[in-house]
């Protein structure tokens, strides 16, 4: 079905529903390179005052991709709840932004909405938003999760202590995440992307961080980024694993480009939840999603980077993950081009993610051949705390000499603490002063050189 | 006098364990001013490294003296900016580069220089690489095609290139991606029996040449290992790389 908008005297039409929703998308470059982008800044306004106009009922009737051949469709129309829905049946997606930032909407009610909302929906919604939108409405949105911590509280904000080397190293990894505690990182999780994916190398980090947590007694969980089917390998052999990951997409195409499906993914949930690690609870499965990668793989039928990546929340949301992070800027700026386009795409990731249920994480990130730096990560990072992110990324020194990249560093998180007064998750923090590392007030207390994490892993 | 904190943190000594940017030390909760200027410092030279130009003059007058001819190409990105936004372009040859490929006869090996993301890797350290590898092919016996310098390209015009000049591999040297600690990595990318549309699974890659990365000669012994790999069992890519890693893991 064709939609149309007349802007003066010039009449725009837009062929069908993802059309519509990619000409009515910000500018970004990925939108540009894919050939979906609008033509014009007038086309792209025309296209956002039709999609205003669409009841949301319509997402219910015309699919993006088609139910027929891409599983991540059949996912999103077979699980809507029309009970959930009933409340805002009658809407367009205009009257959905009204909705949504009207003071009446508050954490519960959107809690309520959850499964009554499409990402289509929520990306349609969007993209009429300007990023105080963006901030106002996820800011709303509480979703809290649990494995051997309690993470996504308001007034909270926790980190991934990211303690990568470029040849596993035992010590060099160690070395890392000794900074990072005695920086107050790691209680979202201490994650490692390793250099290799063979069993053998996961197999052994695992062990040697679980060591580290137990000696410690740190509340938090650890977890290797490896590819699912080495992660199950992994539990297969007797690994201490604490959480299974998994990059995502929101086509079943670029799904099978990354070598998974809804089986396979389902099958990563149930080895995770069999060890029955968690303490406080049971959300077992950390995955990572950004803009773009659908197109990256030729992937995306046609449909715009920003939708695509609301999608893969759908697959997230199904196996009630821990942690979900999208690596916003890490894919290069033939996708987010500068640090306005990374800018937007952040806050747009977090906010349609908390509004489907998900434990939103940003990897406020960049790479070399981007137009940004730095100081467009702090403008970031400020407004992610503002809007309530759930953790960043700790990597020291900001600079991880592994995937070489940039994101944010301990002082990053220190940063946005102290200023958004918010404080690590509860168990942590009480670890956190136990160990004297900070004191009641959240602020960090100088470390002695005999403090007793250097003893650890033999350094 | 320098009163304020600007000293790293007690367990500085841990730096020996890792290149990682650890212990630096804060003022409140921010980098002191040191650290600070050192991380910017790193940053403006991976910045400048993308922006960077190849020195072409100077590089085809030096390679003409260990190969003879070099055909100079360019992609159908115009400029760094386009070059940026749209790679698709940048595996393209223009029409006038197309034109100058229409070289007779059949080869062993077609080495490819471009300079990526980073021309300042191509102008330091193409040439000894170049050098020492076209001693060591002769000494194999293999034909080699002209040596072509592609400015604006990505690694895939490697194929089109090769396919057009009729070699049976292909080695790409190739500016990577600038870390923050390296902006002048030296990539290179094999592929036996290149042809356009190929993708990144029918290759095989060797990165981070530089001295203080993977220094020239290791680096010209692993493409030279690659290459007879490649010509014996006539495949490349993910399949020749299990393999590889498995002999690695191995010994």
């Amino acid at each position: 079905m064709a939609y149309r908008c007349a802007v003066r005297n010039v009449t725009y039409r837009f062929d069908d529903l993802k059309t519509l929703l990619a000409k009515a998308t910000p500018l970004r470059s990925g939108d540009q390179l894919a050939g979906v982008a609008a033509r014009t800044a007038e086309e792209r306004v025309a296209a956002q005052m039709a999609l205003a106009d669409l009841p949301l009922t319509t997402f219910l009737t015309e699919a993006v991709i088609p139910y027929e051949i891409d599983e991540i469709t059949r996912l999103i129309l077979d699980t809507h709840d029309a009970d959930a829905f009933a409340s805002i049946r009658h809407l367009t997606v205009g009257d959905l932004r009204n909705y949504l930032l009207s003071d009446e909407v508050d954490a519960r009610m959107l809690t309520n909405l959850q499964a009554g909302l499409t990402p289509e929906m929520v990306a349609a919604v969007s993209k009429l938003m300007r990023n105080q939108d963006l901030i106002t409405v996820a800011a709303k949105c509480e979703v809290v999760t649990r494995f051997r911590n309690t993470i996504g509280l308001k007034g909270r904000f926790s980190t991934r202590l990211q303690p990568n080397h470029p040849t596993d190293d035992f010590r060099g990894v160690a070395a890392s995440i000794v900074d990072g505690l005695f920086y107050g990182s790691g209680d979202a999780v201490i994650g490692i992307n390793p250099a290799t994916d063979h069993v053998r190398t996961v197999m052994r980090l695992v062990d040697m961080m679980d060591q580290i947590r137990q000696r410690f007694d740190i509340p938090t969980q650890t977890c290797v980024l490896s590819h699912i089917t080495t992660t199950l390998q992994a539990i297969e052999q007797g690994a201490p694993v604490d959480l299974v990951f998994q990059s995502i997409g929101g086509t079943e195409a670029v799904n099978t480009s990354f070598g998974v499906n809804l089986a396979l993914l389902r099958e990563g949930l149930e080895a995770g939840r069999s060890l029955n690690r968690g303490t406080v609870g049971q959300n077992v499965m950390y995955f990572e999603t950004g803009q773009g990668s659908a197109l990256s793989a030729n992937a995306h039928h046609g449909v715009d980077q920003q939708t695509c990546e609301v999608r893969a929340y759908a697959v997230a949301r199904l196996f009630e993950p821990l942690l979900v992070n999208t690596v916003v800027g890490f894919i290069g700026p033939e996708y987010l081009y500068n640090g306005k386009q990374i800018i937007r795409a952040g806050l747009e990731d977090h906010c349609c993610g908390k509004l489907l249920g998900l434990p939103m994480g940003v990897d406020i990130c960049y790479t070399n051949h981007a137009e940004a730096d730095q100081d467009d990560m702090d403008t970031l990072l400020t407004l992610l705390g503002t809007a309530g992110v759930n953790f960043i990324m700790g990597i020291p020194g900001a600079d991880d000499v592994m995937l070489h990249y940039q994101s944010t560093s301990f002082h990053d998180a220190l940063y946005v603490r102290n200023l958004c007064r918010l404080r690590p998750a509860p168990e942590f923090e009480d670890w956190l002063l136990r160990m004297d590392l900070i004191n009641t007030e959240g602020r960090l207390l100088p470390v002695k050189n005999t403090h007793r994490l250097l003893q650890a892993a033999g350094l | 006098m320098n009163s304020l904190p600007d000293q790293p943190d007690p367990w500085a000594f841990l730096q020996s364990h890792t290149s990682a940017r650890i212990a630096r030390g804060r003022t409140g909760h921010s980098l002191p001013t040191r650290a600070l200027l050192d991380f910017q410092l790193d940053h403006a030279r991976a910045r400048d490294a993308v922006y960077s130009e190849l020195e072409r003059d100077q590089l085809v007058r030096q390679l003409k003296t260990v190969q003879e001819p070099v055909l100079q190409l360019h992609s159908r990105a115009a400029d760094r900016q386009q070059y940026l936004q749209r790679p698709d372009l940048g595996r393209k040859l223009d029409e006038q580069s197309r034109v100058k490929l229409s070289v007779s006869g059949r080869f062993d090996l077609c080495l490819v220089l471009s300079d990526g993301l980073s021309a300042t890797a191509i102008n330091r350290h193409a040439l000894p690489v170049v050098t020492r590898l076209v001693e060591e092919v002769r000494k194999q016996g293999w034909s080699l095609a002209p040596l072509c310098v592609v400015e604006q390209g990505r690694v895939a015009v490697g194929d089109e290139i090769a396919y057009a000049l009729k070699a049976e591999t292909v080695v790409v040297l190739i500016g990577e991606r600038p870390g923050l600690t390296s902006p002048d990595s030296l990539g290179a990318y094999l592929t036996f029996r290149p042809e356009p549309g190929l993708t990144d699974e029918s290759r095989n890659c060797i990165s981070n040449i530089r001295p203080e990365g993977l220094p020239y000669e290791a680096a010209v012994q692993k493409l030279l290992y690659l290459l007879t790999e490649m010509k014996t069992r006539k495949l490349s890519g993910v399949q020749l790389k299990d393999e590889f890693d498995d002999n690695l893991l191995t010994h």
